[in-house]
């Protein structure tokens, strides 16, 4: 008798875990897919980062993710007025620096702020990359400042010169996506396998 | 209150936070001798240094600035103990001065480089001063002076 009731808890159970699953399954089927269909996941995490990459190809951001040794401004990405240069440190040279002209805000003059604010280091320039060398940049240790995956995520969905581009001041446009839904594609990117678009 | 050290002396500011520091200069404490130019950190006539780099005042709230070092140009020769500065000293020395509006910020923005740079080069002098303009175009005695006041400071 103890045995038939352990053996109709455990069909019970059984049977509530069969149900449950089905529930998430149709309520999240690419949750679903994810754990079954490697190929699905991957085609996923390439999307996510196909959308990722049209954040960091914005204006906002690219124009102090440079190759060269000067920023640039504007949504035309022309050179920085004013013969600014990148300098050592990446914050510009004696006598000029990014601080010189701007402070941890935004000013009502226009000119624009951050805490933090400067370029990028050349190993994390993203000029000219398609979207396959972009991924492996940002995954490359040796060049994303020595950043994990999970620093990745924190870094575009939380710092505070990243968040700078949707608040630019002075009427500039900010990229189409909105911070928070950065972070949660940079996160669905990374645990989707972080997969790099293919090289076209 | 905003507390500025400005040329050695502690200045208590009742002032909004986001008034720019170029403000606080001329009309509260009356350091007229930082220019109003653009005020938009285009040309370099309000500049001055804060805690020693170079900092364009009109675009400098005083709320960002509290406990820090202002000096200007009527401090900078005090700020390295001499009656004049050695960029001051070359820039009589070289005539460099036309009408004279810009070259407060001129000099200060060189002084900021000779500090970190004693011997600069021309590619040194035009990244540091190329957001400092000048409507007269002295920018070829402007290099000059630099070079002099290099060598003024490495004599003395």
């Amino acid at each position: 008798m103890r045995r038939f009731a352990a053996t109709n808890l455990i069909a019970a159970l059984g049977a509530t875990a069969f149900a449950a699953a089905l529930v998430w399954s149709t309520a999240f089927p690419a949750a679903a897919a994810v754990a079954t269909d490697p190929a699905d996941a991957r085609a996923r995490s390439q999307e996510a980062f196909r959308k990722i990459a049209t954040v960091l190809r914005d204006p906002r951001c690219m124009n102090c993710h440079t190759l060269t040794d000067f920023p640039r401004q504007g949504d035309d990405r022309h050179r920085h007025i004013m013969n600014v240069l990148r300098g050592g440190d990446n914050h510009g040279v004696p006598g000029q620096r990014c601080s010189t002209c701007h402070q941890a805000v935004n000013q009502a003059n226009g000119v624009p702020g951050a805490p933090k604010w400067g370029l990028a280091p050349l190993s994390m320039g993203w000029e000219g990359l398609n979207d396959h060398q972009l991924a492996d940049s940002i995954k490359n240790m040796s060049r994303n400042g020595n950043r994990t995956l999970a620093q990745i995520q924190d870094h575009m969905a939380h710092d505070t010169l990243v968040a700078w581009a949707w608040n630019p001041g002075a009427g500039r446009r900010s990229p189409q996506i909105s911070q928070a839904e950065l972070g949660l594609l940079v996160q669905e990117w990374i645990d989707t396998g972080a997969v790099s678009p293919d090289p076209h | 209150m905003i507390s500025l050290t400005i040329n050695g002396r502690l200045e208590q500011l009742d002032l909004p936070p986001d008034t720019p520091l170029l403000w606080a200069l001329r009309d509260r404490l009356g350091l007229t001798g930082t220019k109003f130019g653009c005020g938009a950190a285009l040309c370099g006539a309000c500049t001055v240094h804060v805690d020693g780099e170079a900092v364009r005042s009109c675009s400098a709230p005083i709320g960002q600035l509290d406990g820090r070092k202002v000096v200007t140009i009527e401090g900078l020769a005090a700020s390295v103990g001499k009656d004049l500065h050695p960029v001051q000293q070359a820039w009589i020395e070289e005539d460099v001065v036309q009408c004279g509006y810009c070259h407060s910020g001129q000099i200060m923005s060189a002084a900021a480089l000779l500090a970190q740079v004693p011997r600069p080069t021309d590619a040194d002098i035009d990244g540091a001063l190329g957001g400092n303009i000048c409507r007269c175009g002295t920018y070829q005695r402007i290099r000059a002076g630099i070079h002099k006041a290099a060598e003024i400071a490495a004599k003395a």
